[in-house]
């Protein structure tokens, strides 16, 4: 293959040059091979523990099945209907929809500030990184119960409330319906602050300096640069962190599995939290298939829309678009 | 600009002291007796208890949950770093036919939460007679790791110049040679990037090992830390002691991993 390019190195630079007949067919049968050989394994894995389950769900949700022997009770619809018809479930997708809103409207404008923040050339600026990040790779178990802990009635929360003359705030955390979800929410952000400061500073990273400096010579102050440069540049990223975390908002539950178990009263019931109760504990595998279902059709609709009129432009991704 | 820092140093504090406190919370109230902590949810350890820290590190439940989750994590990211950047190196270097559809069917992995298809695959896995086994969550794990670590890496090997390529070619390269020996070490800063998001996921799942493993000596964990808090609900110490204790694997890792990753996102291509 090489003798073939290197005979004419000024003219075919490109290694895709005509060839002798032979060699291109010899050649593509290689490339098919390669092919067949680095994808296979990834495509095995993927259809068999990604696709086969979700495609599998939608056969049993059309099946009232305890899990346990065969399959013979054919209901249609019927758990979709009853899916919906129940008050707890509507309120479980309403409960992810207010997580998904406030992550956008609070988590996104923290997160930008906080890696424009730790971009800056301050003392001690590794350290600072290394903290936001600290609570995004702690479990969401060990968060849970570090903060079911400190949300006691009478807790750390509430003495140190207490403490900085902030009494008047004190609420049942986790034992008030009205105000459980939002509480939930704090937990999260504090948790998953950094992954958006991670996401954001690896995009920031990708900026070259230079850009910032020609803005800067062309008379533009350290806000305009970020503003008219930066975050233009930052778009992608920022697209790539909504989409994440919109999904990762509606399949929101082992904090909320450990934290309230869906309560009080439903309060903080979500979809996913719906149907490891419905679907696991109680048996009802046809139910909660089709309860994951429609969970996974909600988070795929969202996810082409989102795809077709967000994400087209970053078809190469955000994360390490700004690499080369 | 001296201004403009104070600010900064002023936002920095307050961030590191939302950030610690409920991390100091634990980690000193592991020190402290239960009637200490009832007392002053907010104070300091006074006197300071040993106890609590050498009972869970004197019991092998914790170190059993320890190896367990780490098993399953080197496993799982073995498989979904592996298999992932063979695949992203044929759906970012090779020209063919149906190569977009097989990267929008990958990246589709990312719109299916997990979640979603525990129930299912926690039935597929019993059928496949993997309950109850570390390899029935690993391999699960990988599964749904592949996605992101496609999405991750076809840019970036993507990026590199492509008269990188034609000159290995030229010196005789084969292209799964120029693979291994060229751009997989290229490719490190993403490599670390994606392995690292692999582990950790891993490392912090909780609802697939929750379904798939019943008997408490396969617990992971993160199952192992909510299934003491509800077992020793009275005694709070105790729990802040064994939840200290399971946070450091996840924080030493990451303050080793920390700068390759970030860090290293841009970079090493330049050259």
């Amino acid at each position: 293959m090489s003798t073939a390019t290197s005979a004419r190195p000024m003219t075919a630079p490109s290694s895709h040059a005509p060839r002798a007949g032979g060699t291109r067919r010899r050649s593509r049968t290689r490339t098919r091979l390669e092919l067949t050989l680095l994808l296979a394994p990834a495509l095995l894995l993927f259809a068999g523990f990604v696709l086969v389950p979700i495609g599998v769900a939608g056969f049993y949700s059309l099946y009232a099945w305890n899990g346990f022997g065969p399959l013979t009770d054919f209901v249609g619809l019927d758990n979709y209907v009853d899916a919906f018809s129940g008050e707890v479930f509507r309120g479980a997708i309403g409960h992810n929809l207010i997580i998904a809103g406030l992550s956008i409207v609070v988590q996104l404008p923290l997160s930008i500030s906080l890696a424009l923040l730790l971009n800056r050339k301050l003392r001690g600026r590794t350290f600072l990184r290394m903290v936001v990040f600290a609570p995004y790779v702690l479990s969401e178990a060990v968060t849970a119960v570090i903060w079911l802990l400190m949300l006691q009635p009478g807790g750390f929360v509430d003495q140190v409330l207490r403490g900085a003359g902030l009494g008047w705030l004190v609420r049942q955390w986790l034992a008030d319906p009205k105000i459980v979800l939002y509480t939930l929410f704090v937990v999260i952000t504090w948790k998953y602050i950094g992954f958006g400061v991670i996401l954001l500073l690896a995009g920031l990273q990708g900026i070259p300096a230079e850009l910032r400096e020609a803005a800067a010579l062309d008379g533009a102050t350290s806000w305009q640069a970020t503003r008219h440069v930066v975050l233009p540049l930052l778009g992608p990223t920022i697209r790539v962190w909504i989409f994440l975390s919109v999904i990762g908002s509606l399949q929101l539950f082992d904090l909320v599995w450990i934290m309230t178990l869906g309560g009080p009263a439903n309060a903080s019931t979500t979809m996913a939290t719906y149907l490891i109760d419905h679907g696991f504990k109680r048996y009802e595998f046809g139910f909660g298939s089709a309860v994951a279902v429609i969970l996974f059709i909600i988070c795929f609709t969202f996810a082409l829309l989102y795809q077709r009129f967000a994400l087209r432009r970053d078809t190469d991704g955000a994360l390490t678009r700004a690499v080369s | 600009m001296p201004r403009r820092n104070t600010v900064g140093y002023l936002a920095a504090f307050a961030v590191v002291g939302i950030t610690v406190v409920p991390l100091l919370f634990v980690v000193l109230g592991g020190f402290r007796t239960t009637a200490q902590i009832n007392r002053a949810p907010a104070g300091l350890p006074g006197p300071w208890v040993w106890d609590n820290y050498a009972e869970v590190l004197g019991s092998a439940q914790f170190w059993r949950l320890l190896g367990n989750s780490a098993l399953i994590a080197v496993i799982a990211t073995t498989l979904a770093v592996g298999f992932g950047s063979m695949a992203a190196f044929a759906l970012s270097r090779y020209v063919f036919r149906g190569r977009e559809a097989f990267y929008t069917l990958f990246t589709l992995g990312l719109l299916f939460p997990l979640g979603v298809a525990t129930l299912p695959l926690y039935l597929w896995l019993r059928q496949l007679g993997l309950l109850e086994n570390p390899l029935g969550v690993a391999i699960p794990e990988a599964a749904f790791s592949l996605p992101i670590t496609i999405v991750i890496l076809r840019p970036f090997m993507n990026a590199i110049p492509v008269e990188l390529e034609d000159a290995a070619l030229l010196d005789g390269a084969a292209r799964l040679g120029f693979f291994w020996r060229i751009l997989l070490p290229l490719s490190r800063p993403a490599l670390a990037t994606v392995s690292i998001l692999a582990f950790v996921s891993s490392w912090n799942f909780f609802l697939l090992p929750l379904l798939v493993f019943n008997d408490s000596t396969n617990f992971t964990l993160p199952l192992g830390v909510a299934m003491f808090q509800s077992e020793h609900s009275q005694d709070t110490a105790k729990i802040l002691a064994f939840t200290a204790l399971s946070m450091i694997p996840a924080l030493t890792f990451f303050v080793l991993a920390e700068r390759r990753m970030v860090g290293g996102l841009t970079g090493s291509v330049k050259g």
